[in-house]
Order: C-alpha cells, then sequence, then structure tokens
C-alpha cells in the first residue's frame, strides 16, 4: 500500500489543494490497491477507465480553480446507487447486466462536488443481510483477520464499501443503511459509518429495500471525513417526497472538540443478556473517555428496545416485498421462460431463479404479514410498536443531546458461521435497528480491538437532522480512543 | 400460533410470483416459520392508543407543478429489456 | 317508478352500484413529468418512474389533487383535509411497479350525493360512497403476435379519479341516468373529458338482485362496459342471469365478470380471480396528503354553475318545464346555446326551437351542437323575426331549413325570398275579394251556416299569397267580409 492510500479523505483533499499530487495520481493508487486485493471481492464493478477520466477532468477543473468539496477524491458507491451507464446489480442475479439510463442523486451529488468513481461495492443481495454472504456476485472478505487467521465477514450489507475503506481501495465509500447496513460493517471492518436522517439525503436513483428506513450516508476512516462527504451527499431533492427541505449544515465545522457540559444517554435496554464482556468494556470505556471529556453521562430508559428487531423484521420485509415486486423480468434484468410459459410462469421462474434464498424468504414474509388476514395482527401492529420505539426516542431526547450504545453485540464472525439459522443473523443488528425504526441519525466509531484483535465500535444515536452533535461527540470519542490499528498487511 | 403449512407457503410463494419446488417447500416452511416465531414477540405489547407510525418524516406531501418535465425517452426506457418489438416491452401472451 | 325483473317465481328487484375511473384532465401524470396525453408513440409518454426503474419515486402532481377536490366539490360531497396514498399489490403484464398507487381507507374525497334526471322528468338522489386517486395502468396488446403480448406505458400513470357509487341504483335507466349525469358534471367541471368510447371514463358495474325489502344479494362485478348503452344492457342481462340462477336452486358466487355485447351475455373473468389479495398498505414512498380549508376554497371559487343549479335556473328563470330545462343543461353547450339564443326573448320560444327543430335537425346531421350550422345569434333572429311578425311561424319553419342548409342570416333569406309577412290590409283584402269572387257557392255555405268552411278560404288566401300574408289579419277580415 502506498502513502497516497493511506490518506484521510481529509489530508487528501489539503495534499490536492497544495499540489503535492494530482488526482490522477491519487486514483491511479487506488486502482492498484484494488487490483491487487480483489480476492477480497470487495467490487462487484470496477470502472478504472471512467476513474482515470474522472480523475484527468477534475484534475483540469482544480486548474482552472473550479474545485468542488470532493474534488478528485477516489471513492467506491455501493452497488445499490444507479450509476448511469455502469451497471447496478444490488448484488442480485435479477439485476445482472442492468446499466442504468440514469444518475441517483447521492452520486450525482458527489461528482457534481468532484468525487471521482472507482468502482461499485459488493453487498448484500438487495442490502438483505449483515454478513455480505447473501451476494450473487459472491461474499466479501473482511481485511482484517483474528488470530486464528480465519476469513471473516465484513458485515453487512454495506461491507464491499466497508472492507474497500478499511483495505485501502478507496478513500471512503457510499453506503446505505436501513437497519444498521452503515453502522454494523462499519465496526467489523474498524471505519467510521454515519447513518443520517431519514431524509437528509435522497433516495432517488437508490434501489430500494424498505423505502421508510432506507437511507444513504458516507463510510470513511475518520470523523472528519464522515463530515466532509455527507455535506457533499446530502441535500433536498424535490424527487424524492421524503426528501428533507432542510439546508445541509457545515458539517466539518461541527467539530469542535468541545462537549463539555454535553448530556449524553446510556439506555439500560442496551445492556442485554450475555453481551460479551468485551463488548460490555468497549461501552464502558467510552463512557470514561466521554466523561473525561467534560460530558454528562445518564443513564436513560428505552422500554421498547426488545421490539425492535421483531418490528424491524415485519416493517422492512413488507415494504421490500411490494418494492421488489417491479423485477419481473419485463423491462430490465434477467428473465426466465420456456417456450410455451404463460406470463405468471415467466414471472415465477424469473424470480425464483433471480432472487437469492434471504430475499426469497423476505419477500414471502413480507407478503405474508400483509396478506388478507394478518395485517393487523402483524403489519398494523408493528407500526404502532415502531410508534413507540419512537416516542421513547424523543422522550429520551427530552433529556439528552445524544445516545451512547455498542454498534453491534459482537466483533466481525468468520465466513460460514451463523448461516445456518436466518434469525440468528437478524440479531447482528439488535443495537442499529431501534434509531432506523425511529430515522435518527447513528455514528459508528471504532474505539477498541477484541480479545481477537478484531474491531470494535460504538454507536451515538442523535436527535433528528442533528447530525452536527453526533459528529461532534463521534469527534471527541475518535481522538480519546486513538483508534490506530489496522488489517494485517496495512500496517506497514 | 405462527406455524406456517405448505399450503400456506404455496399460496405466499404464488402471491410472491416465486416459483418454489416440493422439496423446496418444507424447508421454507421451517425458516419463515421460524422467522414468525421470532416476530410473534410482538403480540405482548401493549399499543393501546399509538397511531400507526408510517413515515418518520416529519412532513405532508410536497405538490409537483402540473408540467411535461419528462418522458420522450423511448430509448432509454427500452434499453434494458429482455425483449422488445415496434417500440413495446414484450411478455408471453396474456389471456383475458 | 319501480322497475321490477318478473321471475318464473314472482318478481325481482335490482340493485346496483357503479364504480367509475375518470381520466383527470392535466399535462403531466399523477406520479411523474410524463405527458398524460394519449396517442403517441408507443412508450414515448413514460418516464423512468413510470417504467418503474430501479430507485425511481413518485411525487405528486399538484393538478391531480385539484382536480379531484374540484370534482368532490362537484358531488357535494365531503373533502378529506388529510387522505394517504396505498400500494394496491398485484402482477400483471402491464402494471410496472407490480402495485398501483390507489387510495384504500383514507380517499381524498368522501360522501356526497348525485341528482338524477329520469326522462319523465322526475330526479333521484343517488349516494356517492367517495373519490379516491389512483394510477392508471399501461396497455396490453394482443394482436401483434401469435405468442406474445405488447406493451405500451404511455397510458401507465395517468391520473384517474375513481368515483364509487352507493348501492342505490335500482334500474338500467337510471344507471343510464346516473353514468350521464357524472358525465355532464365532470365536462362542466373540466375534471375529465367524460368520452366513454376513447377510454377516459370506465365503468363497472356491481350488479346483485333481490325481493323486494329483501336483504342484498350476492353482487358480481362486471368491469369495464365501455358505452351508456352497454352498462344498461349488461345490468338487465346479468340480472336475468343472476334471476334464473337462483330461481333454478343455485347461488349466486361473487365474482369478476366481463360483458359481451356481441354475444349479449356476461361471463365468468375467472383468470382475475385466482388469488384475490391486494395486500394494501400505505405507500411509504409518499406522506400524507394534507391541505387546509384555503385551499379548498380557492378550488370553490373556480366553480362553474353546476346542471342541477342551471336547470332550477332555467326553470325560474324562462320559465321551462323541468323535462326541457334537464334536457338543455345536459351538456353545457347546449346550455350556453340555449341561452345565446333565449336572452331577451321569449324563453319557452327559444326552448322549443332548441330542442325540437335544431336538436332534431342537428341529430338528423349526426352534429354536436358545437358544429351546428346554425348559430346561436341566428336563431335568435329568427325567434325575432316571428315575435315581431315579421314572418309567421310557418314560414320560419322554411327559413330555418335554409338556415340548416346555408348557415345564412335569416333576416338575409327573409329578404332575399320576399319572405316577409304582408300586413298591408289592402293586399290582403284584394287577395280576399279575388277569392270570395272565384267561389260565390262557398261563400252561400258559410252565410248558410257552414262555419268551417271559413278555414277553407283562409288557406286559399294563404296559398294564393304564397304563405306571406298574416293569418290572423286574413281570418279577421274574411269573417267581416263574408259574415259582417
Ligand atoms: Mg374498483
Ligand atoms: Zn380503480
Amino acid at each position: 500500500m502506498t502513502d497516497l492510500t493511506n490518506l484521510t479523505l481529509a489530508d487528501a483533499r489539503d495534499g490536492l489543494a497544495k499540489g503535492d499530487y494530482t488526482s490522477v495520481e491519487l486514483t491511479e493508487a487506488h486502482i492498484a490497491s484494488m487490483a491487487a486485493q480483489r480476492k477480497l471481492n470487495a467490487y462487484i464493478t470496477e470502472t478504472p477507465e471512467q476513474a482515470l477520466e474522472m480523475a484527468k477532468a477534475s484534475d483540469t477543473k482544480r486548474a482552472k480553480g473550479e474545485a468542488g468539496k470532493m474534488e478528485g477524491l477516489p471513492i467506491a458507491i455501493k452497488d445499490l446507487f444507479c450509476t448511469e451507464n455502469v451497471q447496478t446489480t444490488a448484488a442480485s442475479h435479477i439485476l445482472e447486466g442492468f446499466i442504468p439510463q440514469y444518475e441517483s442523486t447521492v452520486t450525482a451529488n458527489l461528482f457534481g462536488n468532484g468525487a471521482v468513481m472507482l468502482g461499485k461495492t459488493n453487498l448484500d443481495e438487495f442490502a438483505m443481510g449483515s454478513s455480505n454472504m447473501t451476494s450473487y456476485y459472491g461474499n466479501v472478505i473482511n481485511p482484517w483477520k483474528g488470530k486464528d487467521g480465519k476469513d471473516l465477514v465484513p458485515g453487512g450489507s454495506s461491507g464491499g464499501s466497508a472492507a474497500a475503506v478499511a483495505g485501502r481501495m478507496a478513500l471512503a465509500a457510499t453506503g446505505t443503511d436501513t437497519g444498521g447496513s452503515i453502522r454494523q460493517p462499519a465496526a467489523y471492518c474498524g471505519i467510521v459509518g454515519l447513518k443520517p436522517t431519514y431524509g437528509r439525503c435522497s433516495r432517488w436513483g437508490v434501489v430500494a429495500f424498505a423505502s421508510s428506513l432506507d437511507q444513504a450516508g458516507p463510510m470513511t476512516r475518520t470523523v472528519r471525513d464522515a463530515a466532509i462527504m455527507l455535506g457533499a451527499m446530502a441535500g433536498h431533492d424535490a424527487k424524492d417526497s421524503t426528501s428533507a427541505p432542510m439546508a445541509v449544515p457545515d458539517f466539518e465545522a461541527a467539530l469542535s472538540g468541545d462537549i463539555r457540559g454535553m448530556k449524553i444517554g446510556i439506555p439500560k435496554e442496551y445492556r442485554v443478556d450475555g453481551m460479551p464482556d468485551e463488548i460490555a468494556r468497549l461501552w464502558d470505556d467510552g463512557v470514561a473517555m466521554l466523561r473525561d471529556a467534560g460530558a454528562d453521562v445518564v443513564d436513560i430508559t428505552l422500554p421498547h428496545t426488545k421490539y425492535a428487531l421483531p418490528t424491524y423484521y415485519i416493517v422492512a420485509p413488507a415494504e421490500a416485498s411490494s418494492n421488489l415486486a417491479r423485477y419481473d423480468g419485463v423491462r430490465f434484468g434477467q428473465r426466465v421462460m420456456e417456450d410455451g410459459d404463460s406470463l405468471d410462469d415467466m414471472y415465477m421462474k424469473t424470480r425464483a431463479a433471480g432472487f437469492g434464498k434471504e430475499v426469497q424468504r423476505r419477500i414471502m414474509i413480507g407478503t405474508y404479514v400483509l396478506s388478507a388476514g394478518y395485517y393487523d395482527a402483524y403489519y398494523n401492529k408493528a407500526l404502532k410498536v415502531r410508534r413507540r420505539i419512537y416516542e421513547d426516542f424523543a422522550n429520551a431526547f427530552g433529556t439528552v443531546d445524544a445516545v451512547l450504545t455498542p454498534t453491534a453485540p459482537s466483533a466481525a464472525f468468520a465466513v460460514g458461521e451463523n448461516s445456518d439459522d436466518p434469525v440468528k443473523m437478524y440479531l447482528n443488528d439488535v443495537f442499529t435497528v431501534p434509531a432506523s425504526l425511529a430515522g435518527l441519525p447513528g455514528l459508528s466509531v471504532p474505539t477498541g480491538l477484541s480479545d481477537n484483535g478484531l474491531p470494535l465500535g460504538l454507536q451515538l444515536i442523535g436527535k433528528p437532522f442533528d447530525e452536527e452533535t453526533v459528529i461532534r461527540i463521534g469527534g471527541v470519542l475518535e481522538t480519546a480512543a486513538g483508534f490506530d490499528a489496522k488489517p494485517a498487511g496495512l500496517e506497514g | 400460533m405462527s406455524s406456517l403449512d405448505k399450503e400456506t407457503v404455496r399460496k405466499i410463494a404464488f402471491l410472491s410470483r416465486i416459483k418454489v419446488s416440493e422439496e423446496e417447500l418444507g424447508e421454507l416452511a421451517g425458516d419463515l416459520t421460524r422467522i414468525l416465531d421470532f416476530i410473534e414477540e410482538l403480540q405482548e405489547v401493549d399499543v393501546e392508543g399509538a397511531a400507526p407510525l408510517t413515515s418518520v418524516a416529519d412532513l405532508t406531501l410536497p405538490l409537483r407543478k402540473d408540467e411535461v418535465t419528462d418522458g420522450n425517452i423511448q430509448q432509454k426506457v427500452l434499453a434494458n429489456a429482455p425483449k422488445t418489438d415496434a417500440g413495446c416491452f414484450v411478455v408471453p401472451k396474456v389471456i383475458e | 317508478m319501480t322497475y321490477i325483473l318478473e321471475g318464473s317465481t314472482g318478481p325481482w328487484e335490482i340493485v346496483v352500484g357503479l364504480e367509475v375511473h375518470c381520466q383527470i384532465i392535466a399535462h403531466s401524470k399523477l406520479f411523474s413529468g410524463a405527458s398524460a396525453q394519449f396517442g403517441s408513440e408507443a412508450n414515448n409518454n413514460v418516464s423512468l418512474v413510470d417504467a418503474a426503474m430501479p430507485g425511481m419515486l413518485p411525487v405528486i402532481n399538484a393538478e391531480c389533487v385539484r382536480q379531484a377536490v374540484k370534482t368532490g366539490l362537484g358531488l357535494k360531497a365531503k373533502i378529506n383535509h388529510e387522505s394517504v396514498f396505498s400500494r394496491k399489490n398485484y402482477f400483471y403484464a402491464d402494471l410496472p411497479q407490480g402495485y398501483q398507487i390507489s387510495q384504500f381507507d383514507k380517499p381524498i374525497v368522501g360522501e356526497g350525493t348525485i341528482i338524477l334526471d329520469m326522462p319523465d322528468g322526475s330526479t333521484k338522489a343517488v349516494g356517492i360512497e367517495r373519490l379516491h386517486l389512483e394510477q392508471d395502468a399501461g396497455k396490453s396488446m394482443h394482436d401483434q403476435d401469435p405468442k406474445y403480448s405488447h406493451i405500451d406505458l404511455n397510458r401507465s400513470g395517468v391520473a384517474l379519479m375513481e368515483i364509487v357509487s352507493m348501492p342505490d341504483i335500482r334500474s338500467p335507466e337510471e344507471a343510464g341516468a346516473y353514468l350521464t349525469k357524472m358525465r355532464a358534471i365532470v365536462r362542466y367541471l373540466g375534471t375529465c373529458d367524460g368520452n366513454m368510447n376513447e377510454g377516459s371514463m370506465r365503468c363497472d358495474a356491481n350488479v346483485s338482485v333481490r325481493r323486494a325489502g329483501a336483504e342484498f344479494g350476492t353482487r358480481c362485478e362486471i368491469k369495464n362496459v365501455n358505452s351508456i348503452r352497454f352498462v344498461m344492457q349488461a345490468i338487465e342481462i346479468e340480472a336475468m342471469r343472476q334471476i334464473e340462477v337462483i330461481e333454478g336452486g343455485g347461488e349466486i358466487i361473487q365474482e369478476t365478470r366481463l360483458f359481451d355485447p356481441k354475444l349479449g351475455e356476461t361471463r365468468s373473468m375467472r383468470s382475475k380471480e385466482m388469488a384475490h389479495d391486494y395486500r394494501y398498505f400505505p405507500d411509504p414512498d409518499l406522506l400524507p396528503l394534507v391541505f387546509d380549508e384555503a385551499f379548498v376554497s380557492e378550488i370553490e371559487k373556480t366553480l362553474p354553475e353546476l346542471p342541477d343549479e342551471k336547470k332550477a335556473r332555467f326553470m325560474r328563470e324562462y320559465g321551462l318545464s323541468a323535462y326541457d330545462a334537464g334536457v338543455l343543461v345536459a351538456e353545457q353547450e347546449k346550455a350556453v346555446f340555449y341561452e345565446r339564443v333565449a336572452k331577451g326573448r321569449d324563453g319557452k320560444m327559444a326552448a322549443n326551437w332548441v330542442i325540437t327543430n335544431l336538436f332534431g335537425a342537428l341529430n338528423k346531421l349526426g352534429v354536436d351542437v358545437s358544429e351546428s350550422p346554425v348559430t346561436a345569434e341566428n336563431l335568435g333572429k329568427l325567434i325575432g323575426l316571428i315575435g315581431d311578425d315579421t314572418i309567421s311561424g310557418r314560414i320560419a319553419k322554411d327559413v330555418f331549413e335554409i338556415m340548416i342548409e346555408t348557415g345564412k342570416d335569416p333576416e338575409a333569406i327573409v329578404e332575399e325570398k320576399g319572405l316577409k309577412q304582408i300586413t298591408d290590409t289592402g293586399a290582403i283584402e284584394t287577395a280576399i275579394d279575388e277569392v270570395i269572387a272565384a267561389n260565390p257557392d262557398k261563400v252561400e255555405e258559410i252565410r248558410e251556416g257552414k262555419d268551417r268552411m271559413l278555414g277553407w278560404f283562409v288557406g286559399q288566401v294563404m296559398k294564393s299569397t304564397g304563405g306571406k300574408a298574416n293569418p290572423a289579419m286574413v281570418n279577421k277580415m274574411l269573417r267581416d267580409k263574408i259574415l259582417g
């Protein structure tokens, strides 16, 4: 790995501004790193030629004095964002070969701000998963290794993005988070992941999983980088009716380093039965760091926490069952049919062959909970519990500025583990799902290592549209933790 | 309470338009039953007086001006279609 | 007037509710900026949203909301200041999203009323249950290829209002009157062009039968009937079928049926029955549609005078019968035409001329009032000429014939053809004297008491003056001369 791939987004930005190197040089270094680490399978589609063209154009733009917020910075894009003329698969076979004729708003914002796209990163199929094991294009391997040297999952669903950033195959990457898909893989890969408030980033052009939960956000190596990138992604979009008509603040300016007098809540319900000691210790350490920095850490209660996962596993599949109905083999993507097949035959064969097992399971669960006779018992009930969870947070935020919890209940696990039982896999999202249901901003910051030498993260949850507070506190936590471990092979 | 039999799974699979073989049906019924057992926990929550929360966006629906700003992109619309003819998408014959 | 179908076991009453889909008049679609116009090349008026490309999102058209509210106001219905869009999930070739965005438990418009104008001049109120907004589907074409269907999405996403009536309709005639009135209202409002044969207004009929006063029977839904006449036929045929089934000891199953006007029968659409589970749920891509009273009152200000009000005013201002007023307000163009004819003239006479003579003639020509060769101004002038005794009513009919043929000004025609009524006593006297001189025997008969011979003399005088003599004057002068 070269020095250029070890830069933070902020340093690279400043180095480009000073003329220490060009965007083409930065991009070439990342293209080389991407090629060298193909075995990790972080990318589904690499776009080196396009990256170099964008980098060249960026250098020219800079020479004319027209540098944007992310001018010349090479990043990776989760393959859930539709990118014009570049294959977009959502890691599904059903979208293999799909070439969008449009650019998602978030990627358009990033490219408009000068960012350079290196390629499209791997993910769980349709973002449904917490391990990246459900991708049709093969699983992603976490750049980190435990003491036993086994291949580990990067988390999911934005596992390719997390692996690319941790493995220095991109300065930063976009992720999307529905129930934890930015924060959990960030924690598993020792990077920073920020899920903004629902409505902060446009969903237009992002392949939908669960519309009321999906939110795009940055995956970076520092909190500052997350602030920079969020500023370049976010903004009101008239094409998304759920996009918030709000100005984008200067998130980087929130990094004052001063959290004296801020009130931070510790929800007792997150101290779940069987929480591993190393996670409990990580959390306690985080509390101590914030106290030392002058924050007022208080106990709070979020009584409906234990119902968040079941609620999520009704709401998200229900929406998904409908959102994924458009993959029918008619207008785009794969089609499977034989001579003499009826329309229904074609639908059924196409969708059976095009969707993987986990996606099929979720579509069917979603179909079931919405079907006649079950709507009230499952779906509508879940929406009511969701209201309770939302109210829990609203009550807590009456007294605290942010909430601190672990990001995930464990460190990254081995490839193949937990895959025998879908429900076991769902438990990975136990700490991230509540904030998703409430639409709140959540930031995962790496603050320590597990006994096995793997990164662990803490999560900060903020008030709606108060990303600035979680960024400020996250910055303090980051400095205090001084997390500087790197994946194996990157130490030098 | 929430054990799914093969018949129900067959019906859900058809509503979902996913072809499931006879052998897969049993395994799927097991998987889906496990998931249903997991979400069953919600039944114990008291939601008296709680309005269903369908969106966290604290907004009302934004209205668009009635202007023709889109369309006239037949090529883009058809670009990814598995089969087209005479500007149309083509599907197996539909009997009405 | 109760409509009864006589079965083999006794009389049956029919119960009908109608669901009418009206295409909203707007430039662009309900949730996308593509043109809502028809007749374009296939898939040309289609956006990536209409084609349901991955990641595409709906944004609602304000005009469609206004049009729905306007229609709701026209139906004297409750306007819901908060309504919700839901997804109706089903797979179909012309439904790209795999769901239709519609409104389910919270429609934009609630209960209202529509007044039917029956042919005998009576009226009947039918309840409106709801009006909701939804997307249209695309079009499947099956004749292009033996093995495949072609899909054109130009219509996909076009805004529809679905207007659902209460089951208050009791005869095919009432169903016809309902649709006629609905069409008139949306046309007056400018919210839908109401063309059933072009599909911009489509009707589904829910039909059941029962013994008078009994509970509602099981209903069948007859889908997509495309003319008022066919709706009326379909209802009668379906009701007869149901009666036969029940009287034969069978049971009606709730199902969707298709009307075949050629065979004169309805038949089951089993294909649509496979799995009827639409799994409605609130569309998470759209937030609740909320507007305030000011939004509604702005729309209220733009409401035109609607058929019912216009009818009442015509009866009041022009002294018309309910029937005549009803005929005239049935279409806005007709009403406007009539008022231009009637302004400042005898309203009843104007109504007679417009309804009997003009509409009769237009009917023969097969043209609309908007294409009438006789303008309202000219018809008004013609009535004026009768009123001021320039021509007689009989001559007026001849002049009208010429107007229909040539479109000419009646004054010019009268001038040109010398049709002015003779009111000069000298000229009439000369003509009378000639007839008397030529028929002394007949004069004698009258004097002997055969009064009705007088009519024959009037006819002769009229004939000799080419019909131009003022008939009243002829009558009086003849009487004076022969009997006086
Ligand atoms: Mg209907
Ligand atoms: Zn409808």
